[in-house]
């Protein structure tokens, strides 16, 4: 994965993923860039990591859950008030292509 | 060559817990929008999930229910996609280490493969308008985060389903098992269980998966067996015409009753699952393993077998029974306050009137406003001949609807048999004496004019008794009267 | 504001001898001086502090007790949540988002008899070791306006640096409260990751983040870390049982302690000579106190950073997800969801934010995970165990803070890369989720501050405290200059 070239397809598919609309500019510039902080990121592979367990935590900790008993809600005025946008108490947005999930 | 379908089912069941997986908004269905929300399960930034202990318990339960095998450590993982119903725009699901791994369930006599089931949670319900409500043609769409958060056991089947009747045998036992352990409500109209399936077809005999089609939006187990069929004979027709099955998702349309593609999407699925940093590992110790087998409650194919051994039903009853558990334990609290009459009796009556009118008013057993104990009363009355079964059937129909006892009943409407012999034969000797014609008629008529003059006097004797006069008896003394040929 | 510290100042204020309207006034009125000049705060709350130190003044006036930070002027940094007050991280993003909650450490503030009085800028969602990527404009260096305060939290930093609070807090993901704290010339702590409740604090990299305190001296910042510490059941990697207290053995000295001086951290690329120098004079008064110094080697420290850099643009990438114009903040129109969500996100995060989610989502997308995702989190895995290994035979770690004093504003800006490596230092801490701390020792030729950092194992607090409390003791004394 050493020197591996980011291009300007794999900025775009990833900014797809991503969900940002990057102008030209910013895809040539973010194809330089993350070249170059890949190239010093994959000097995680230097280091002799076969057969070590990943931390996905610093931590420990089991089992922490909590009792399944009611707690406060929000204020639905409250919550609607931040929204862009509502209609008929639930928050709107325009119309959606592709599947859920 | 032959095909053969080769199906798997993903169902989503909701947990019927009292509040979400991640907080403690209460977990209920038909609230008003927006009004079951918090900073969790609204994803607002800052705000963290802690899980649920319930949602361990349950996933553990039906664990034991399957025979599925409950890795050392379950892990959540978040699973990365943009969607405006899910508000933190990645799901909390499990991947790699769900909590139950490699069961299974036995329908029908077939031991079907159950490859995991995990824990995850639910996203809000967007409404489309304009366009007829549906997605690609709405102007705009409108999203209530009340479902967001709510717990969601994904159970994936592996591919061992043959048929869409066998695929609906597996959803109704898995439905059965859900309710009889108390996890889920397995409504599939209220979307509390929701079924995916994978369909393919191969050659008979084969041993390869073919491509398989993800066939979703049935709502109804119904649909989910129209649905199968429709994508079993579509794939057949294309594997003979030597068409090539493209991998894709369907919808099913009830409407025109068949699968359509999705419009496809120009970017594969990338979900860049990786392990849910806020959450830590779930290890279910002895302690919480050995209370959750203690806390089970008897499973389907157990309470059949006790059924129709302790009862002597027939496996048919025993299985309606099974299948509505709450009507199976109506049932069991009127056999235990029986007085007379049999457990049979109360099954007549329960698989019978009882489910009929549960059917009619969409009511739960639990719910009924008749006790059990009332419906063993009813069995009694039947049985101490104070009710015919046609009277009883009246009664009962009263009963369900407004609670009253059937003794009551009985006694409001002076419903009780009349066996008292004497005022029957009363009766019956006033009609002889009315009815001269009749009586001679019968006496040398032949075996039919005898069948119909015989039916014109109980008819007569019920209707002098206002359908109260106990037919056993009737018949017995209007027979010595009619064949009392020498007092003529 | 009070030349007795955090203690003395809310003693006075439960005592009556000062109101807490007094202090708070003060503390409003520096803001009032130098905030222009330095932008340390985004929003100064006059008002709402105003009445918090009015409510404090009644109760003492009752005769209940605020608690210990009773009328003290703290400052928060800008990630995070404050009921109804604007919170923005920075970020045009959350244009207008006033929180419908407050964060279990603002409560545990208010609770002590805190008054907030304002919200620190920060690079944007914390992104950055400038304070230069915040969306409202750069913070100032208090000891040098040309300079940058450090990031991501420069403002709380600044703010405690220009005097304008005693006390203020931040957060750090992998060196955001130590580097500003050392190019600052205060104390700052990152506390051992679950000691402090995060819920509330808007999320850049969920198993790096922790909040702490900055203050004036060790004391202060060991206070205020009192205050917020402890289990919260609202965060899952909240630590159970109760925080280590810190103040009562501050003074105990480092006799007969074993104190490491990392190698790989004292020898990176582009250190500069002045605070290698003070490192090791550090080293050498701690000697002096009674402590038994030698060095030591953290194999993996050096390759931390390459982990962070693939770990927490991830995990910020899936964090970030949720500023898509949906539910509150920002919304710029499109024909349809996916457009309006991509139009959003292009306008409302800056440079710095998109390239990290860029990095995030790229390392953990289809065919890269193992070789990127993977690996970084199996090298957490050997920093974990090289610290484990130091720490059987140390009792605490000692290193520069970062490499260089304060850089010129502007500097790095256009190289990411170099940006990123001002957190050699502190990054390694964060990986293995243990406690560090900057204590200003000295300045450099241009008069500008140079920071120590102390390291210790999770939940050495105690000990870490006494440690960087000797060495401000000797800096008091003018060993290190
Ligand atoms: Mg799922
Ligand atoms: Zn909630």
């Amino acid at each position: 994965m050493t020197g591996e070239r980011i291009t300007r397809d794999d900025v775009e598919h990833v900014a797809r993923l991503a969900r940002l609309a990057l102008t030209d500019d910013e895809v040539a510039l973010f194809s330089e860039q993350l070249s170059v902080i890949l190239e010093h990121a994959a000097r995680v592979s230097a280091l002799p990591t076969e057969g070590v367990p990943p931390s996905t935590h610093p931590l420990p900790l089991r089992n922490v859950l909590r009792p399944d008993q009611v707690g406060p809600t929000l204020d639905r005025g409250e919550v609607l008030a931040q929204a862009p946008e509502a209609e008929d108490d639930r928050i709107r947005v325009p119309r959606i292509f592709g599947e859920e999930q | 060559m032959s095909v053969e379908p080769v199906i798997g089912l993903e169902v989503h069941a909701e947990l019927a817990t009292a509040t979400k997986l991640f907080c403690g908004c209460p977990n209920e269905f038909g609230a008003e929008a927006n009004t079951n929300v918090c900073p969790v399960c609204l994803g607002l930034p800052g705000s963290l999930p802690v899980l649920n202990e319930k949602v361990v318990e349950y996933a553990l339960r039906v664990g034991e229910a399957m025979h599925f095998t409950v890795p050392e450590e379950s892990i959540f993982a978040r699973k990365n996609y943009f969607y405006p119903d899910m508000p933190k725009d990645f799901q909390i699901s499990q991947y790699e280490d769900p909590i139950c791994v490699d069961g299974y369930l036995d329908v029908d006599g077939a031991r079907i493969g159950v490859e995991r089931a995990h824990i995850e949670e639910d996203t809000g319900k967007t409404t489309h308008v304009g366009g007829g409500g549906r997605i690609h043609d709405a102007r705009h769409s409108l999203i209530d985060y009340n479902r967001a958060g709510v717990p969601l056991l994904e159970i994936v089947s592996r591919p061992d389903i043959r048929s869409a009747e066998q695929a609906r045998g597996y959803a109704e036992q898995l439905r059965a098992v859900l309710t009889a352990i108390g996890v889920s409500d397995v409504k599939m109209e209220e979307g509390s269980m929701r079924i995916d399936a994978n369909v393919s077809v191969r050659p008979e005999g084969s041993s390869e998966l073919g491509t398989k089609v993800e066939v979703k939006n049935m709502n109804s187990l119904r649909s989910l067996t129209r649905a199968i069929d429709f994508e079993i004979q579509r794939q057949s027709d294309a594997w003979e015409r030597g068409e090539r099955i493209v991998q894709e998702t369907r919808h099913w349309d009830e409407d025109d009753g068949r699968t359509h593609g999705m419009r496809s999407k120009e970017e594969a699925f990338d979900y860049r699952y990786f392990p849910e940093p806020d959450l830590v590992p779930v290890s279910p110790d002895a302690g919480m393993r050995d209370a959750v087998r203690e806390a089970m409650p008897e499973l389907p194919a157990a309470r059949h077998r006790r059924l129709v051994e302790d009862w002597g039903i027939t496996d048919h009853d025993a299985q309606v029974l099974v299948g509505n558990p709450a009507l199976a334990d109506y049932a069991e609290r009127a056999v235990a306050a029986l007085e007379g009459g049999s457990a049979r009796d109360v099954v007549n009556w329960s698989t019978g009137d009882v489910l009929a009118h549960l059917n009619e008013t969409g009511l739960s057993a639990e719910v009924l406003p008749l006790a059990p104990d009332g419906l063993a009363e009813l069995v009694g009355l039947v049985a101490d001949g104070t009710l015919s079964r046609n009277l009883a059937q009246d009664v009962l129909a009263e009963a369900l609807t407004d609670g009253k006892r059937p003794e009551r009943i009985v006694a409001d409407r002076s419903l009780a048999q009349v066996s008292d012999e004497g005022e029957l034969v009363t009766v019956l000797d006033a009609l002889i004496t009315e009815n001269p014609d009749e009586v001679s008629r019968y006496r040398e008529g032949d075996d039919k004019t005898r069948k119909k003059l015989r039916g014109f006097f109980m008819g007569q004797a019920m209707k002098a008794t206002k359908g109260q006069g106990n037919p056993q008896l009737l018949n017995r003394l209007l027979d010595e009267r009619l064949e009392a040929r020498g007092e003529g | 504001m009070s030349a007795g510290g955090v203690e003395a100042l809310a003693s006075e204020v439960r005592s009556g001898a000062r109101s807490g309207r007094e202090v708070v006034e003060e503390s409003l009125g520096a803001i009032e001086d130098r905030n222009p000049d330095l932008a340390a705060f985004l929003r100064v709350m006059a008002d709402e502090a105003r009445a918090a130190a009015d409510r404090v003044d009644a109760m003492v006036r009752a005769g209940d007790d605020p608690g210990p930070l009773a009328g003290v002027p703290v400052a928060l940094k800008d990630n995070f949540c404050t009921r109804g007050v604007p919170t923005t991280c920075g970020s045009k993003i959350l244009d207008g988002w006033r929180p419908p909650y407050s964060a279990t450490v603002v409560r545990r503030l208010v609770d002590a008899g805190a008054v907030i009085v304002g919200k620190t800028n920060l690079d944007e969602f914390a992104m950055g070791s400038s304070t230069e990527n915040s969306a409202f404009g750069a913070t100032h260096n208090p000891h040098d306006p040309a300079r940058v305060p450090g990031g991501s939290s420069g403002g709380s930093a600044a703010a405690v640096g220009a005097d304008l609070v005693p006390l203020s807090f931040g957060s750090d993901t992998g060196g955001s409260i130590r580097q500003p704290a050392s190019f600052c010339g205060v104390v700052g702590v990152k506390p051992t990751y679950g000691l402090v409740s995060r819920y509330g604090l808007v999320a850049f990299a969920s198993s790096l983040d922790q909040i702490g305190p900055f203050g004036r001296s060790v004391r202060d910042a060991a206070v205020g870390l009192e205050v917020v510490a402890g289990h919260d059941p609202a965060d899952s990697t909240s630590i159970h049982g109760d925080a280590p207290a810190v103040t009562p053995r501050l003074d105990e000295g480092v006799e007969g302690l074993r104190v490491g001086l990392v190698r790989e951290l004292t020898g990176v690329d582009g250190l500069q000579p002045e605070v290698a120098q003070a490192t090791s004079s550090a080293a050498t008064a701690l000697e002096a106190a009674g402590a038994i110094v030698d060095e030591v080697s953290v194999p993996s420290a050096a390759e931390a950073l390459s982990a962070y850099y693939l770990l927490a643009p991830a995990e910020a990438s899936s964090n970030l997800a949720r500023f898509d114009g949906v539910r509150y903040g920002l919304r710029v129109d499109g024909d349809d969801v996916e457009s309006m969500m991509a139009a959003t996100r292009a306008a409302g995060f800056g440079a710095e934010v998109k390239r990290r989610i860029m990095l995030g989502t790229y390392a953990l997308s289809a065919g890269y995970y193992d070789a990127y995702y993977g690996t970084a989190q199996r090298v957490r895995t050997l920093v974990i165990r090289d610290f484990d290994d130091v720490y059987r035979d140390h009792d605490v770690l000692l290193s520069p803070t970062s490499p260089t004093t304060a850089f010129a504003l502007g500097e790095r800006v256009d190289d990411p890369l170099a940006m990123y490596l001002s957190d050699v230092c502190t990054v390694p801490s964060n990986l293995s989720g243990h406690p560090a701390m900057n204590v200003p020792f000295g300045t450099d030729a241009a008069g500008l501050p140079i920071g120590v950092q102390v390291l210790a194992p999770a939940l050495g607090e105690p000990v870490m405290f006494r440690v960087a409390r000797a060495i401000e003791l000797a800096a008091l004394e003018g060993v290190s200059s």
